[in-house]
């Protein structure tokens, strides 16, 4: 592209994940071509097959690190980026491919290839932040399109990105959702669990299932507690935070935690 | 990438751009004699047939879903109706009518993403929908537009439009009600105007001569053109129910792909798509359909795989018509889902992704809870079928310099629409001239 030289240059950049993040910026149908009119998009294989090289002024980064090859790439992006963003669980969190921290990925290896020596993987799946320093990390499994289009605002303007720390619940609040924990006896992990999809499990009768992560200051363990005592099964509650953010602090401590019960 | 002289090189590309996740291609000519031709796909595997077991059959939809953000409600679909399979559920009719919605949903969106921003561009010769937008920005916008309306029925009835929350075993969580769908139906009706005037755009793109070699396979309905059920058939006359996909099909694992091959046990390979659904189940399309295919050219079968764009296209106006039949004929269920009493056992679910069909099987034990999952998505199975029309597709086009021959390749890789973060369990493209 011969774009003008002063426009910023924008990378987007994918590892282990299933696609859904990055095709949330294609999904900005309404603004796709306005971004692309403020920014070069400089690399983004989903979307060009012109891939120009760096340094790129923002790279957005998909997708959790699982190979040895893997760590060497986003070293490479650090190298070549002024600012470097996390999107979704995998990229922050190391996403559902995680639950081979809590697991043998050698066992995990033969149940799926009938070759495993054909596999190379590391035995942990981690997010970009474990290797390289992250700018900022955006959550959501999927993340949400607003809040993507504040990240890429922001930093196209040289400030923070504004993205609230605060819980699902909050949001629940605003919408006037009826709590479904308190009004169904629906259990819901909205009060432990970070905001940003605008609190949709409660609207469709069922309660929020961490897909966002942890919020702030929470604590995720003593909620389990208050789940069980509920009536949540241990194998309900180890399940619950072990989904596609289970390698965060806080819903690790709450599985393993969990896990430590006696008694079913 | 890599040119020696004319009769033996090496193509290669390193990454294969606009498709859904990571893989590359690897082409080896030597003494003008294509010797082979792999599609390395090098996406990490996430072992999600491991990782399910021990999980409860209610945390499938949310679970595999993340298999792919491209299209999770196939995923959801075929997982649910596995264990639905299993535990021997009913589905009622009104239940049944808004899972077709949903997934016709979820091809207008996949659909109006591949032939505007990922396959358009080959035929136009643009590297990326944003270059023709510089040109043709109206163009672009009908297809962002387009796309938009299949994720709004994704957002109305599915919750979100990647990993959509409302799916459950037996049905959904909450039925929306008919004015929830009502501001639905204006945007279909434009949506499928919108899809004819895609289908007699892409239409007037020239096609290179290619024949699609072996069989076609898909479901088939005599009753519906089939999303979400039907059985399992193809061109050379297969017509097996769902449950005997094993007895039939084997996937093999090779050094070159962290995607198994898929493989017909009788021998030979076979595909899977849009191209298939359009050869097996032409007569089953809706008149208004069949009409728009006539009308660009279209007969009633084809095996040109370039011409899968058109086919995607006619399949757009199937989906816009369908769904807005359903939102027009909709009345809220009494029960969103059908009751789910477990038991012991395994249960097969195949349904058609916008890339082909999708099979899961499950194996539950009287908790429900897994202790075996088997899915084989379909650019896994089209893996083999690609490698081979690319081997006579690049014989016919060594004359060609690498980056044109390249680009050519890439071109006909997208006709099957690869999703490569599903298959893993693809592109980069190397050439190997010798």
């Amino acid at each position: 592209m011969s774009a003008a030289p002063a426009l910023p240059r924008l990378a987007v950049w994918k590892f282990s994940s299933c696609d859904g993040c990055q095709l949330t910026l294609l999904d900005c149908e309404d603004e796709l071509l306005v971004i692309a009119g403020q920014v070069e998009i400089a690399y983004f294989l989903e979307a060009s097959r012109a891939a120009a090289p760096g340094p790129y002024d923002l790279s957005i980064v998909e997708g959790s690190i699982t190979t040895a090859d893997d760590i060497e790439r986003i070293r490479e992006v650090r190298r070549m980026s002024k600012r470097v963003v996390s999107i979704g669980a995998c990229a922050t969190a190391g996403g559902i491919q995680a639950l081979r921290n809590f697991a043998d990925v050698r066992e995990f290896t033969s149940v799926v290839y009938a070759h495993p020596e054909y596999i190379k993987t590391l035995e942990r799946s981690s997010p970009p932040s474990a290797y390289i320093e992250v700018d900022f990390e955006l959550h959501g499994c999927p993340i949400d399109k607003g809040q993507l289009l504040e990240v890429i605002g922001a930093y196209l303007h040289g400030r923070r990105p504004q993205i609230g720390a605060h819980s699902v619940c909050i949001e629940c609040k605003r919408r006037g959702t009826v709590c479904v924990m308190v009004s169904k006896g629906i259990p819901c992990l909205g009060p432990v669990t970070h905001a940003g999809c605008g609190a949709i499990c409660p609207t469709y009768d069922r309660g929020c299932y961490g897909c966002f992560g942890p919020a702030d200051a929470t604590n995720a363990t003593a909620f389990a507690g208050a789940l069980r005592d509920a009536g949540m099964s241990r194998f309900d509650l180890v399940r619950v935070f072990r989904t596609f953010n289970a390698d965060t602090p806080a819903f690790r401590q709450a599985s393993v935690t969990a896990e430590m019960v006696v008694g079913d | 990438m890599t040119h020696t002289n004319g009769a033996s090189r090496t193509l290669s590309v390193a990454s294969l751009a606009r498709v859904e996740g990571e893989g590359s291609m690897h082409v080896v000519v030597r003494d003008g004699e294509v010797q082979d031709v792999q599609l390395r796909i090098f996406e990490p595997p996430r072992f999600f047939e491991a990782f399910l077991r021990g999980r409860a059959f209610g945390e499938l939809p949310d679970i595999t879903a993340r298999i792919c953000g491209i299209c999770p409600v196939a995923y959801q679909m075929s997982a649910c109706q596995a264990i639905e399979d299993a535990c021997g559920v009913e589905i009622p009719s009104t239940v049944r009518a808004l899972r077709r919605l949903l997934y016709c949903g979820e091809w207008i969106e996949s659909h109006a993403l591949h032939i505007y921003l990922l396959h358009a561009p080959d035929f136009l010769g643009y590297e990326s929908s944003i270059h023709l937008a510089h040109d043709h920005r109206d163009i672009v916008e009908r297809g962002l537009k387009l796309k938009k309306v299949g994720n709004d029925i994704l957002n109305v009835l599915g919750g979100r439009a990647i990993h959509p929350v409302n799916v459950r075993v037996g049905g959904f969580y909450r039925a929306p009600t008919r004015s929830e769908f009502a501001p639905l139906a204006e945007r279909l009706r434009w949506a499928r105007e919108a899809a004819v005037e895609t289908a007699q755009w892409v239409s007037g793109f020239d096609f290179p001569d290619l024949e699609l070699e072996g069989d076609l396979v898909a479901l088939h309905s005599d009753d519906e053109y089939s999303i979400i059920e039907g059985r399992i058939a193809s061109t050379s006359g297969l017509d097996i129910a769902v449950s005997e996909f094993p007895d039939h099909f084997a996937e093999d694992h090779v050094a070159h792909s962290t995607a198994l091959h898929g493989r017909p046990r009788a021998g030979g390979t076979y595909t899977l798509g849009p191209i298939s659904r359009y050869n097996l189940n032409f007569a089953q399309l809706p008149v208004m359909a069949r009409q728009v295919a006539s009308d660009i050219g279209l007969g009633e079968t084809c095996r040109n795989p370039f011409k899968s764009i058109m086919i995607r296209a006619v399949e757009v106006v199937f989906a816009c018509d369908e769904a807005l039949r359903i939102i027009e004929a909709y009345e809220r269920p009494p029960a969103p889902s059908a009751t789910v009493n477990v038991r012991a056992g395994t249960g097969h679910g195949c349904t058609e992704a916008p890339r082909g069909s999708l099979y899961h099987r499950y194996t539950i034990d009287a908790q429900g809870v897994i202790t075996d999952a088997v899915i084989v998505p379909p650019t896994s199975q089209n893996q083999p079928s690609i490698e081979l029309g690319l081997r006579s597709f690049v014989q016919d086009r060594l004359d060609l310099d690498d980056a044109e021959l390249t680009r050519q390749c890439e071109q006909a890789i997208r006709n099957y629409d690869p999703c490569i973060s599903c298959a893993t369990h693809f592109l980069d493209l190397t050439v190997d001239r010798g």
